[in-house]
């Protein structure tokens, strides 16, 4: 599987993704072998019913938020390009990573990165700020069906009053990010990739 | 240990400093009650003891009970021994083994949070075996080149193989200890459930090391050949998978029994204690791992006989078992420390003793880097620095405390508090996160969850998964009560009752009852810690963190003020728990039954729910003109082409099998609900959540009372016809309003569920989604309730009629072919008439508007 899967995929595109997303040379074959079984249409790319078809994904939560989050703005189609974008966010950083490239572009597993992932699950409407709505929307998807509405509104303003700094009854990035300094957000937005 | 030596309380023929000697006639009496009251006596001793030493909050929050335990041993042995003039009352081994380990094996087998467990059991397996291999290796090799160095005292006489052999002893975990420290530091449920796991685990380890260097020391070093390492390594296995396969037997047996015990409640409880009691001895008689049966038996067990016992049993079963448990504990510490002032038994060597103490710490400590850093590789979740520091101290202190009390004197045992103090002070200053950081880590959780599912990574989860078919299909229709087994339901009734019990306790002690109308921020949460801390939410897995300590159960906490520790418990209490992140909370006093799969329906259908309303937006835009003939077939390829604006399951072909399997039984309910908004949704146009949906919940309620006054059938509901007054009043009781969904998703998941017709059933349902609004005219979209209203009077049985399509409705299908919607009506409507009835029958009144809201959400995030 993986030798096919690596002869479809050219060394130059390796390079480049390699480049792009620190993935080692093994990962992304493995996560590209992982990228056809998916690519039920064979095009090349992945719709959302491709994601869709995962069944652990049916049972998340927040499943559907994710899966929007690997397509770009207005698209329904991504390739293996922005599939590897998408998952080099959850990438560890490695000890060596730490020090080195401080001027260089930032890397897609930085803090920063991962903490606006998860931002954006948030911000449905992209103003860069999570408003009560949706982060009442957010709640509701997380909490079983034992929380009353009032119970999860409170909580929701609660929420929002705990982070907002500037008095907008909203939460910004900045303030996302103020709120979470304390969160080892390095450690819990990673997954290990097999190597 | 020693090998049994001799009888539990090998009391000396003289009598007691207790016993007044007066006249021949009391002596003899006596002696006839010797033995009993003695055991009684001490008991009973070390029970006041407990009482006293939880008088003085500031005593035991310094030191812990176990070290106060160890050390009213050492008075009591030390004025035992000044009168009587010998050591007296040892614990022996065989007292220690018959009776006092087996409660608490059993307590901890029975009670384990069994998911977190198999979750963790590469790691727990790992530390186990590799682990223990390793410290008594290490520790007796080490201790021997102590020896061989000369800074042994002389009188230390012993080869290498008597230094392994004890390092075996020595070095092994043991849960005992295990469960005493880590109750009372509150640390994560995946560290506890390592170390734990460990000292479980690696008594099968250590009974084989220690069987196998005892012969070698007999035989001599000198006439060991190779073929004995490998016998030694057979055995291993042998030991450790013939203890849990006893186990397993008799866990089977168990669960078979409890079956048939309809008719004999009274001694249902009796059997658990047998079986298990029986399970330990048989492993023990073919020198099996005794600890590994028993722990297997109560994990396997479990499921089956609490699905079989009456509720009453259940309490028993727990309650006995935390009293068992409870006090073998303050037993075996108080005889630790009685044990220990007869210096005749143990030898005193410095070197020895301080050896062995550095030697355990370090090699504990270097394994427990060592295994954690390969382990680290494969986890999800690593272990950090702080947990290994825990997990190499914590797994240690069973060893420490039997190398400092019995080697050592009990006292030194409090220079250990201080670390487990400051571990302590680290750990629960690192769990007191704010609202802000709680949710969002949790939905980091979900997203990791996620992206691995992406990712793919299978494995652990794909067995378990097939596991649970296999259960379900054979197991638990084998070893489950049919009652049990079709109708969890009874079950929720005993919620429901414990539930108004914790109310009225609640109430009795002098908690004020809000009304539902008056909800507001500072009474909500401060009425939600107080039913947080009822026995009943405890037992539902509030999941609060692993609540550990021993004392718990008999402790009602006390009232907070601080809101942020009730959102907390709140949030804890009711978010969705990420896939591989069970918080299953272990204790001695909680029962925790597994929500896992309620959860996983839950989501599954708000999932649906929502893919099912964004597609349908888009649906109506695009194919509202076509004729209902070709829709049908064109329903499909639509849906193709439009997969890029919507979300919608329907591409799921019926080949994703797994998807199918899991998701069937929930696809009725969820197509239920779809069902209701869609027609709700044909009233009017426009996907204006809130209108439509607050007339069609207004609707539904006026068919409910409609169905009521007519009387045609009885009424679909679920919930005790008549609410107790507690149920009405208490306004938690409404709130919650899980209890219909609860029940409805329960009732779906145990009836079998023809997977196929569900399919099928979701597939023509989202058809008939998919069908234009002009196709179904005037009544139906008027008179929303009117269908509810009118299939529940066609059934029959309206039990049967929310679980699954009845074959009465089947068979009422080819009769309108014509018209799909039509046919898909009777099968949907009521699906959901129940549920919906089951929410507005507990949340009366006020709390109506909450499920208009609560209705509109999807359409809501359809728009977004």
């Amino acid at each position: 599987m993986g030798s096919r899967a690596s002869s479809l995929l050219r060394d130059e595109e390796i390079e480049e993704i390699k480049k792009e997303t620190g993935f080692s040379h093994s990962q992304i074959t493995r996560l590209y072998s992982r990228f056809t079984s998916l690519d039920k249409g064979e095009n090349g790319t992945l719709s959302r019913e491709d994601f869709q078809r995962i069944p652990e994904l049916a049972i998340n939560p927040l499943g559907d938020r994710i899966i929007n989050a690997f397509f770009p703005e207005g698209e329904d189609q991504v390739n293996f390009r922005g599939f590897m974008r998408t998952l080099a966010h959850f990438r560890p950083i490695e000890d060596n990573e730490k020090s080195k490239d401080q001027n260089g572009p930032e890397p897609l597993n930085s803090r920063s990165n991962k903490l606006h992932f998860a931002f954006r699950l948030y911000d449905l409407d992209k103003d860069d700020k999570i408003s009560r709505d949706e982060l009442l929307q957010v709640l509701r998807m997380m909490v079983g069906v034992n929380i009353s509405d009032e119970q999860l509104g409170s909580i929701a303003d609660r929420t929002i009053q705990e982070a907002d700094q500037d008095g907008d009854s909203a939460i910004s990035f900045t303030e996302f990010v103020k709120v979470l300094e304390k969160v080892d957000v390095e450690q819990k937005m990673s997954i290990r990739f097999l190597h | 240990m020693q090998p049994p030596t001799g009888p539990a309380l090998a009391s000396a023929p003289e009598s007691p400093p207790g016993a007044a000697p007066g006249s021949p006639l009391l002596r003899w009496q006596w002696r006839e009650v010797q033995a009993p009251c003695l055991v009684a006596g001490w008991i009973l001793v070390a029970s006041l003891a407990k009482i006293v030493f939880q008088l003085s909050r500031k005593v035991t929050s310094v030191v812990p009970e176990s070290c106060l335990l160890i050390l009213l041993g050492l008075g009591l042995g030390g004025i035992v021994l000044a009168i009587a003039k010998r050591a007296e009352y040892q614990l022996e081994p065989s007292m220690f083994f018959l009776f006092l380990l087996p409660p608490i094996v059993l307590d901890s087998g029975y009670f384990m949070p069994s998911r977190l467990f198999f979750d963790n059991l590469g790691a727990i397996l790992t530390y186990a075996v590799i682990g223990t291999l390793w410290n008594s290796f290490a520790t007796g090799a080490a201790l021997w080149g102590l020896k061989q160095a000369g800074l042994m005292d002389t009188g230390v006489d012993a080869g290498l193989m008597d230094f392994l052999l004890f390092g075996s002893l020595i070095s092994a975990v043991d849960p005992v200890a295990v469960l005493a420290v880590f109750e009372e530091v509150h640390i994560n449920e995946t560290l506890f459930i390592i170390v734990f796991g460990e000292s479980l685990l690696n008594d099968a380890v250590t009974v084989v090391l220690y069987k196998v260097f005892n012969s070698f020391v007999e035989m001599g070093p000198a006439h060991v050949q190779a073929t004995d390492y490998l016998k030694g390594v057979a055995s291993f296995f042998v030991v450790s998978l013939g203890g849990a396969a006893v186990g397993l037997l008799f866990a089977f047996l168990l669960a078979l029994i409890t079956r048939f015990t309809k008719r004999v409640r009274i001694i249902e409880p009796l059997f658990v204690f047998l079986l298990a009691y029986m399970a330990y001895l048989a492993a023990e008689m073919v020198s099996l791992s005794s600890i590994l049966a028993v722990t297997f038996c109560g994990i396997c067990c479990k499921k089956y006989v609490e699905a079989n016992i009456s509720r009453k049993s259940r309490t028993t079963v727990k309650y006995t078992m935390k009293t068992l448990a409870s006090s073998s504990e303050t037993v075996i510490f108080m005889f630790l420390g009685i044990s220990a002032v007869d210096t005749s038994k143990w030898a005193w060597d410095t070197a020895l003793v301080l050896g062995t103490l550095l030697f355990i710490l370090l090699f504990r400590a270097v394994g427990v880097v060592l295994q954690t850093w390969v382990l680290n590789r494969f986890r999800l979740t690593p272990l950090d620095r702080i947990d290994q520091v825990v997990m190499s101290y914590g797994g240690l202190r069973g060893a420490v405390a039997f190398a400092l009390v019995i080697l050592l004197d009990g006292d030194k045992g409090l220079t250990i508090k201080p670390l487990v103090k400051w571990l302590k002070v680290k750990r629960s200053d690192h769990h007191k996160p704010t609202l802000n950081e709680e949710l969002h880590e949790h939905a980091f959780d979900h997203i990791l969850a996620a992206v691995e599912d992406v990712v793919g990574h299978h494995g652990y989860r794909y067995w378990r998964d097939r596991w649970e078919q296999f259960d379900k299909r054979y197991l638990s229709q084998l070893l489950m009560r049919k009652s049990a087994y079709r109708l969890k339901d009874e079950i929720w009734d005993v919620y429901c009752k414990l539930n108004i019990r914790d109310a009225i306790s609640f109430v009795d002690q002098g908690g004020h009852v809000l009304s539902a109308s008056r909800l507001t921020l500072p009474s909500m949460p401060s009425r939600t810690s107080m039913s947080e801390s009822s026995v009943t939410n405890l037992l539902r897995e509030s999941g609060s963190g692993a609540c550990l300590d021993l004392q718990v159960i008999d402790t009602v906490r006390s009232r907070r003020d601080k809101e942020d520790a009730v959102m907390h418990h709140v949030l804890c209490g009711s978010l969705y728990k990420p896939r591989r992140r069970y918080k299953a909370s272990y204790s001695r006093h909680f029962i925790s039954p597994s929500t896992q799969e309620r959860q996983d329906k839950e989501i599954f259908q708000q999932n649906m729910k929502r893919r099912l309303e964004t597609f349908k937006s888009t649906k109506h835009n695009v194919c509202s003109a076509k004729s209902k003939a070709r829709l049908k077939k064109d329903g499909r390829k639509k849906q193709k082409k439009s997969a890029a604006n919507a979300e919608l399951p329907n591409g799921k072909p019926p080949r994703s099998v797994t998807w199918q399997q899991t998701a069937a039984a929930v696809l009725v309910a969820v197509d239920s609900d779809d069902e209701e908004s869609d027609s709700s949704e044909t009233e009017k146009e426009e996907d204006e959540g809130i209108v439509f949906i607050a007339r069609a919940t207004d609707a539904i309620l006026q068919g409910k009372k409609a169905s009521g006054s007519l009387d045609v059938c009885p009424s679909p509901r679920i919930i005790p016809p008549s609410p107790t007054s507690a149920e009405r009043e208490l306004p938690w009781k409404g709130d919650r309003g899980d209890l219909a969904v609860y029940i409805s998703s329960e009732t779906t998941k145990i009836v079998p569920v023809d997977m196929q017709a569900a399919w099928k059933q979701s597939i023509s349902s989202l058809e008939s989604v998919a069908s234009p609004p002009g196709a179904e005219p005037g009544p139906h979209a008027k008179t929303v309730a009117g269908p509810a209203l009118e299939e529940r009077q066609m059934m029959p049985e309206p039990r049967t009629c929310f679980q699954f399509p009845n074959p009465l409705l089947r068979s009422s299908r080819p009769q309108s072919a014509g018209s799909p919607e039509r046919t898909e009506q009777p099968e949907l409507q009521p699906l959901m008439a129940p549920d919906e009835q089951g929410r507005m029958s507990t949340a009366a009144g006020p709390g109506n508007s909450r499920w208009l809201i609560q209705f509109n959400r999807p359409a809501r995030f359809s728009d977004g």
